[in-house]
């Protein structure tokens, strides 16, 4: 079966600075991949190149069997993603922003759609409210909802619960696991909250300055590290530490 | 398991195009619609205009000949630059709120084209520079008896030309932000304004020194306004006066059209679509 996300030699530089460099990895459709990593680690930057937002300066994706560089417009239709670094327009209601997008991904019936995923995503009532007078909650609800609009089988997830309370950030997380084993959907969450990627994912790619320094399923990792959570481990990646070795990178 | 989708609209060919530009114009009308302040706006200005104009004109036509026997032709020619006003902020405008709001990243992970995007702006620039320009006009009648539209057939080739010029000069200001971030917008209310004394909205071109006339017929504006005398004035339409105009447009909206994709390879390669933004 071809992968969902094939990811190759991926590289991007701006002038001096390494951004991402020679990152590698696959996800076979049904599965769930965590960037995990520090600030400026490239998770972000990763992410970008994945939908084609950011040109690499090496290294190749496909998505769905399609070439990135070359074939974008043929799986844009088939995958989405949720972002902190982007918004919906403040001054639209939720329904008027969620029908442009329904619209844009040529969704049969648009505003069906919309009230299925808003009764799906509990937020019926603010469908007439304007975008920018939303809770991050809410936000975060409405901002899913986006994402989730063209039924992608590729989804790309950077950071979904940052800045949520417990209760909203589960909440998510379960509505996540749901949708995955509905649809099988491939999905790439890039996150700092090493509880959600634990629960999540079935891979889990180390981040650090750019490069992939570990991987594993979260399991292999604690084993690996001796650890009992995955914030160990992220800290001693951090700190460089493997049972007293430094860390390479690894391909 | 592949997942269960219904039957999705085409995403290819002419009707998919359309689709999606009809999602976007559909998206600014609501911002348009939603905002008393904002309907207002696109009328304020041109009518402001047109009544300190029609007052400079009641004063002139009482000691100009010239004025006296072409009544009407400097309210005509700041209606006509309203239009190309309009026509380039209406486009620029559009594209800003876009980077108000940081929603960049959401379209264009959507199999929304950047030329639809552009396609999308011109659409929404001629909405609100016929809004704009078409209520001032009105009141022009009531105020000083003065119908642009009198101009008749010629008003549309004007229009057309004048439209062609902004959206050009638009895709220009617009390349601009996105190569320089929201630093640079302020060049969507300002930038028109240096073909302001080349374009000749109120005097013929022979008025400027003769070595800058040359600048003048470089602008498709300076054809329009000559054109538009001609026909206030002299009675007659000049055709080699829009082909000029029309010529240039095309050179505008192709240095427009490579400006804007240039700038756009560049925003994707630095990363500036996704973190846009104040």
């Amino acid at each position: 079966m071809t992968d969902a996300l094939e990811v190759s030699g991926l590289r991007k530089t701006f002038g001096e600075v390494v951004a991402v460099d020679e990152v590698s990895f696959s996800a076979a459709p049904g599965r769930t991949v965590g960037l995990l990593g520090g600030n400026g680690a490239g998770k972000t930057t990763t992410i970008s190149m994945l939908l084609g937002l950011l040109t690499p300066t090496a290294g190749s994706v496909q998505v769905l069997g399609h070439d990135l560089a070359t074939d974008r417009y043929a799986v844009l239709p088939r995958m989405n993603f949720s972002s902190p670094y982007v918004d919906l327009p403040h001054r639209l209601t939720v329904a008027q922003n969620l029908l442009v997008y329904a619209e844009l991904y040529g969704e049969p019936d648009p505003r069906e759609r919309v009230r299925e995923l808003a009764d799906r995503l509990q937020f019926t009532e603010l469908l007439d409210r304007a975008t920018g007078k939303l809770s991050a909650g809410q936000k975060t609800r409405v901002s899913l909802a986006k994402a989730l609009i063209n039924r992608p089988e590729v989804l790309l997830l950077d950071e979904p619960t940052a800045s949520l309370d417990p209760d909203t950030g589960d909440w998510v997380r379960r509505y996540l696991e749901d949708y995955r084993e509905r649809t099988s959907a491939t999905i790439l969450l890039a996150s700092h909250n090493m509880g959600e990627v634990e629960r999540l994912c079935d891979d889990v790619l180390m981040m650090r300055r750019g490069r992939v320094v570990d991987r594993g399923s979260p399991a292999e990792l604690l084993a690996r590290y001796g650890r009992q959570t995955l914030e160990d481990v992220f800290l001693d990646i951090a700190r460089e530490r493997r049972s007293g070795d430094r860390l390479e990178p690894v391909s | 398991m592949p997942i269960r989708r219904p039957q999705s609209r085409p995403q290819t060919g002419p009707l998919a195009s359309a689709r999606r530009v009809a999602a976007m114009v559909r998206r600014y009308w609501y911002l348009i619609r939603g905002s008393w302040p904002r309907i207002a706006e696109l009328a304020y200005w041109p009518t402001i205009q047109m009544i300190l104009w029609g007052l400079i004109s009641q004063f002139f036509t009482t000691h100009s000949h010239w004025l006296a026997d072409a009544a009407g032709v400097l309210i005509a020619g700041v209606l006509l630059w309203d239009i190309l006003f309009r026509g380039q902020i209406g486009f620029s405008i559009c594209f800003l709120e876009e980077l108000w709001s940081r929603n960049l990243g959401h379209l264009f992970v959507s199999p929304l084209r950047p030329w639809e995007l552009v396609a999308s702006l011109m659409t929404m620039s001629l909405i609100r520079t016929a809004i704009g320009a078409g209520v001032a006009s009105v009141i022009a009648i009531g105020l000083y008896a003065f119908s642009l539209f009198d101009l008749g057939p010629p008003l549309v080739a004007f229009f057309v030309a004048l439209m062609l010029m902004g959206w050009g000069m638009g895709m220009v200001i617009v390349a601009m932000v996105l190569r320089y971030g929201l630093g640079a917008e302020s060049l969507a209310w300002v930038a028109l304004f240096a073909f302001a004394p080349i374009s000749c909205v109120y005097y013929p071109v022979a008025t400027l020194p003769e070595s800058v006339q040359w600048l003048a017929w470089s602008t498709p504006s300076a054809y329009v306004f000559e054109g538009m005398r001609a026909v206030m004035v002299d009675g007659v339409f000049r055709w080699d006066l829009l082909a000029g105009a029309l010529a240039l447009d095309a050179v505008y909206v192709a240095i427009g059209a490579a400006v804007f994709a240039w700038a756009f390879a560049a925003a994707r390669r630095d990363g500036r679509l996704l973190q846009t933004g104040e």
